[in-house]
């Protein structure tokens, strides 16, 4: 009688599995996933939440994991559209791209900290670990503590090359795998310094000019602030028509205007 | 009939767990081994450049640094564990016992991230202001780690200790020895293998643990030079850099996993071993 029942039980759950299976792929076709770089996710997530409202049968995920894993999730096509905060390698020129808007890197401090500008030479100095006390920089005789982010990190890649240029950072450096992780050191230590992406500056740190050029939403159009990237939207050659039209939404002019409330810099 | 197939089943799936171990093992050894060949095992082990993406693969730093980590949280977590063991085994009225043994058991069901965020708000903050340094840093996260480690060590060793035969206590006692000394010189080595065991599986799982260190060690890759500076272990860069990486990096990322699995492998052998013995 218990194996009888073991039995109904079993078959009742690779029932209830199957059933689940089949639901999924009904919804497969008015669901968009989007994957990639954690600088570009709040902006995609900002996108996604505003065109779902126009489009309610529509269902749009959003997913981190950084630029590299982004366009290898395109490509393995677990997600019809990747993100990157950096330019494509070689390696990945099977991929189309578009840049959908542009993005300041923030050289941010506490706000307690009376340092307002930098140059990009005391940048390199500060994160190879050459200048090490904030009286470099006309403050009190205190260390440095500069704040990295992890290897492969978009965000890192455009930094090592608008400002490290061909030098490495110092293995000194703190290392934190976020925009929002970086932020909240600065915030909470103010001999620190850290690099995040512009859209992601609040209240809580300060942005510090470079070269005497603060980041705003001109200089970072017009270039004249120097650090600066593109943020690219990858996707297989022929992409799907959810995600034609998804593209094509954020191309048009409500959707760089959306970018650009949320402290972006749109293209057009 | 009917009892030989449950029987049947039963062993599969016993052996399936053994099965998953096997699959992990072969798959980590198969990722990443290639690459510890490639890079040299030398170079690999006993170098300290890691910068992956430019074909430098040295985990040097991050050994010393689990080891750092785990030796911090050790001497910091075993005396206090051991103190925690021998007033609940032999001091404290069986009554409270009851409630106060599942209490510290309990404490190894708080997520780790929990620890992390308390040592961030909390832990990071006090270093940083009292003793200087960044705050994010080796003593940070050795005291988060001997918080974590104490329920292991605490609950095996208040076994191990209340598993001497009374017998033991009693002959110690009619000698004329005091309640310490019985403690001292009978209960507790007669506990000996236990609690080492004890010790050993608190090791395993400070080497082993990843998210309240990633938030509270600062992850910087220079080999730590004082308590106060910031280190990066073995497990944190993996949880860090897994998510970017592809080609070699992500290789050597497994094969910086080989060497954790070596680590605590050979952790828990001896601990096996040592239980075997009592």
């Amino acid at each position: 009688m218990g194996f009888k029942q073991a039995f109904i039980g079993f078959s009742l759950v690779i029932f209830l599995i199957a059933l689940g299976c089949s639901s999924k792929s009904g919804t497969q076709s008015h669901s968009l996933t989007i994957a990639g770089s954690t600088s570009v996710q709040p902006f995609a997530e900002k996108l996604a939440e505003i065109y779902m409202a126009i489009n309610p049968k529509l269902i749009i995920n959003v997913q981190g994991g950084g630029s590299t894993a982004g366009i290898k999730a395109c490509r393995e096509k677990a997600a019809q559209i990747g993100t990157s905060s950096r330019e494509l390698h070689p390696d990945e020129g099977d991929l189309t791209k578009i840049i959908i808007a542009k993005d300041g890197i923030a050289v941010i401090v506490h706000p307690q900290n009376p340092v307002n500008d930098i140059s990009i030479e005391q940048l390199q100095g500060i994160f190879s670990g050459k200048i090490r006390s904030w009286s470099c920089l006309g403050w009190v005789d205190k260390p440095i503590f500069f704040v990295n982010r992890e290897e492969g990190s978009g965000t890192r890649d455009s930094f090592e090359n608008l400002v490290m240029k061909k030098g490495d950072i110092s293995d000194e450096a703190l290392v934190q795998d976020s925009n929002g992780a970086v932020r909240e050191i600065i915030a909470n230590n103010p001999q620190a310094i850290g690099y995040i992406s512009f859209g992601i500056v609040n209240h809580q740190v300060k942005a510090l000019a470079v070269n005497s050029i603060l980041p705003n939403l001109t200089t970072i159009k017009n270039n004249r602030y120097t650090l600066t990237r593109p943020f690219i939207f990858v996707f297989p050659s022929q992409p799907t028509d959810l995600a034609r039209r998804f593209l094509e939404f954020v191309l048009s002019k409500e959707g760089q205007k959306i970018l650009e409330k949320e402290g972006l810099v749109g293209i057009l | 009939m009917k009892e030989k197939i449950i029987e049947k089943i039963l062993t599969l799936l016993a052996f399936s767990a053994i099965g998953v171990l096997l699959l992990i093992t072969v798959f980590i050894f198969k990722e990443g081994l290639p690459l510890i060949l490639k890079a040299g095992i030398k170079d690999f082990l006993f170098s300290a450049k890691w910068a992956p993406t430019k074909g430098h693969f040295g985990i040097l730093s991050m050994i010393i640094s689990s080891l750092a980590v785990t030796f911090g949280s050790i001497i910091m977590g075993v005396p206090l564990a051991l103190a925690c063991a021998i007033t609940l085994a032999e001091f404290c009225p069986p009554r409270l016992l009851v409630f106060l043994k599942p209490t510290i058991e309990l404490l190894a069901g708080i997520p780790s991230v929990v620890f992390g965020f308390l040592g961030v708000i909390l832990l990071v903050p006090v270093i940083r202001e009292y003793l200087g340094g960044p705050g994010l840093s080796l003593l940070a996260a050795s005291i988060i780690l001997a918080i974590m480690i104490l329920p292991t060590i605490t609950s095996i060793s208040i076994d191990s200790i209340q598993a001497v035969p009374l017998l033991y206590k009693e002959g110690a006692l009619a000698m004329g020895a005091t309640h310490w000394q019985a403690i001292r010189l009978v209960i507790l080595p007669a506990a000996r293998s236990g609690v080492v065991t004890a010790i050993i599986l608190g090791m395993a799982r400070a080497i082993g643990e990843t998210m309240a260190v990633i938030m509270v060690a600062g992850n910087a890759l220079k080999i730590p030079s004082s308590i106060l500076d910031p280190v990066r272990t073995l497990t944190s860069t993996i949880a860090l850099e897994m998510g970017y990486s592809a080609g070699d990096h992500r290789t050597a990322l497994f094969a910086a996993g080989i060497i954790l699995f070596v680590f605590i492998m050979a952790l828990n052998i001896l601990a096996n071993l040592l239980m075997r013995k009592k």
